[in-house]
């Protein structure tokens, strides 16, 4: 009871990176709180393989849901599962990925539950909330901290008298680390039809076609990205030169990718990919709250910008003042004068 | 077949134009301060039930939304576009209310329609930016969903094949309808407004949108279709504990505008001497290779 719970996704047999970062997260507020971490992964012959990949994250039980017609996700049989493990369960906290699969599941058992749900959570922290109406002091209550409206704020978001409290953390938020300390291990397989109805299966997959992703912005050392100020689409021909040469890889801004410059997959920012690189070159970026969420971790930021006054220069370690087209070409130039 | 459907499209306050009495003491969205648009998404459901209607003759399109009185704005656009009726949910009751009881309050409305085979809306609002009130609205009513829609290819037998996009890759599913849609953003655009619709509709308002001293009073009493259905709490037969504020188990704590924390910056021109001293300034402390 009163345990943290993180969904596990899946594709095939492989567990997805995001839910591993949550595992590490769900660790340490499990930790914080003094109790345990669960873990619930469900798909069709995945018993003897996922378990491996999802225990050494500091897991206590997990819970394996193994049946025909769990994968490809549908939404309400892992509805259906997650809904009656956690009546029986009652988790205190409830984590999975802000993926295509946590944000149509989430919702979805937080209706069921009547729990609250915050979606792209940036930072998850345990702290205390007065709530002056009724003037209750609620303690250890989950801090659900993201960028809000646009991203020109940042709200932090609890929910006093609902269990559980759920959120969404986008992939690359978190950290995921092999837990160093003591977990019980525990894995049981429950009945997947005491859980699940025959008539919930009622969404067919026809077809299906996953590609393994095109570029590895995520993990990549040196990060090129480009905002509004780029200009078009052949600017960013140049921002993919300077990457190539540079061994990085191109993202942008949502204004870039929302121009139709770039593609989606390539967004950083609380909506898109969180990154961590050794250099980001922010490229006419102005530096929107909800992009600097996924990208103020990097080592050196540089920012090339017409305007002095662009919010990202703060952040900066390096500022050149002047336009995309101006600096970029100069810095592949040198860069190849100048390196080897 | 004939089919009945709905879109959720919202009033949302255009996030790009944001200023500083943008939000209210409590840290709810103060909406009065902002210019108000058609939630982009709800543009690509929109289009999506339009060609659905086209395709299945005897069918109609409503749009239900949910706002203060000057929301009615979104059912005129849709109006303008092609839909045939719409539904204002306005009442203070439904104030401050978090994704849960907003589709508490719009699976009510859509429990008093009734029939509805289509339920379709954006993936999400840009306000909120949650991606949560469709697959609510579809627990609440205990049908099927499918989010992330790019295009409803095929109506047949009562199910509906659509194509989806998923993590790395796109699905194609089918469904039994009743069902709730919620759509990209990278779908089809929808279509512009229809200058004969715009001339037809342009006067329909929701009765709270009405000032005593309208000049067009006779002109809503020979033509009804030019007052647009509102509906209050009771309207739906909602039970006001589920609706706004009281209605929403997320409470927002704080909410403060960011403050970076200044770093100490090197500043420069973008002068050949400049950007050369920095390449070779990276370059010898093997930041980079």
């Amino acid at each position: 009871m009163n345990n943290v719970f993180v969904y596990c996704e899946i594709e095939g047999t492989t567990v997805a990176e995001v839910s591993q970062e949550l595992l590490t997260k769900g660790r340490k507020l499990a930790n914080q709180l003094n109790v345990e971490l669960h873990a619930v992964v469900a798909g069709t012959g995945i018993k003897g393989n996922v378990e491996t990949q999802i225990l050494p994250y500091g897991v206590d039980k997990l819970f394996v849901f193994d049946a025909e017609g769990l994968f490809p996700y549908t939404s309400a049989p892992h509805t259906d599962i997650l809904v009656n493990l956690f009546k029986e369960e009652q988790p205190q906290i409830c984590l999975m990925g802000a993926t295509v699969i946590g944000r149509d599941l989430g919702p979805r058992v937080s209706s069921s539950l009547t729990s609250g749900l915050t979606a792209d959570c940036t930072e998850l922290e345990i702290g205390d909330y007065d709530d002056k109406k009724s003037g209750t002091h609620y303690t250890n209550l989950l801090y659900q901290i993201r960028p809000a409206f646009g991203g020109n704020i940042v709200a932090t978001i609890v929910n006093p008298d609902h269990r559980p409290q759920m959120a969404t953390v986008r992939s690359g938020v978190m950290q995921k680390a092999v837990y160093e300390g003591e977990a019980k291990n525990e894995t049981v397989y429950p009945d997947v039809t005491k859980y699940v109805p025959a008539e919930d299966y009622i969404v067919k997959v026809l077809d299906r076609h996953v590609e393994a992703a095109k570029h590895n912005l995520k993990g990549a050392p040196i990060v090129v990205a480009g905002g509004y100020g780029v200009g078009s689409k052949e600017g960013f021909d140049m921002l993919f030169q300077l990457a190539k040469e540079l061994h990085g890889e191109v993202g942008a801004s949502r204004a870039a990718v929302d121009a139709g410059w770039a593609d989606h997959d390539r967004q950083i920012g609380q909506t898109g990919v969180t990154v961590h690189p050794k250099v980001y070159i922010a490229c006419g970026i102005s530096g929107q709250i909800q992009h600097i969420a996924g990208m103020q971790d990097s080592g050196i930021i540089i920012s090339i910008n017409n305007d002095p006054e662009a919010p990202i220069n703060k952040i900066a370690d390096y500022v050149i003042t002047g336009t995309v087209e101006e600096v970029v070409p100069k810095l592949i130039k040198y860069y190849k004068q100048n390196s080897k | 077949m004939s089919l009945k459907i709905v879109v959720l499209a919202k009033q949302v306050p255009d996030t790009r134009n944001v200023g500083k009495d943008a939000m209210t003491a409590e840290g709810t969205v103060n909406r009065a301060a902002l210019p108000a648009i058609f939630n982009p998404e709800d543009m690509n459901a929109l289009e999506q039930a339009l060609r659905l209607k086209e395709q299945n003759p005897g069918s109609t399109v409503g749009i239900l939304t949910m706002g203060p009185p000057r929301a009615a704005e979104v059912i005129r656009q849709g109006l303008y576009r092609g839909a045939d009726t719409g539904w204002l949910l306005t009442d203070r009751l439904f104030a401050g209310a978090d994704t849960l009881a907003t589709s508490y309050a719009l699976a009510t409305a859509i429990k008093k329609i009734g029939d509805v085979d289509v339920i379709i809306g954006g993936r999400q609002a840009i306000d909120g930016d949650t991606a949560q009130v469709g697959p609510q609205v579809a627990q609440k009513l205990g049908l099927s969903q499918v989010t992330y829609a790019e295009e409803i290819m095929k109506c047949e037998n009562n199910r509906l094949t659509i194509r989806r996009h998923i993590d790395g890759g796109v699905e194609t599913v089918e469904t039994p309808m009743p069902v709730v849609v919620t759509v990209n953003g990278s779908a089809a655009p929808c279509r512009p407004c229809n200058a004969k619709l715009v001339m037809k509709y342009k006067r329909a308002t929701a009765p709270l949108e009405r000032t005593t001293d309208m000049p067009y009073a006779n002109l809503y009493e020979e033509r009804p279709y030019l007052t647009l259905t509102q509906w209050s709490v009771a309207d739906v037969n909602g039970d006001p504990q589920q609706c706004g504020l009281s209605g929403s188990p997320t409470k927002v704590k704080a909410v403060k505008n960011i403050v970076f924390q200044a770093k100490e910056s090197k500043t420069l021109t973008g002068s050949d001497t400049d950007i050369e001293d920095l390449i070779t300034e990276l370059l010898n402390e093997k930041i980079i290779g």
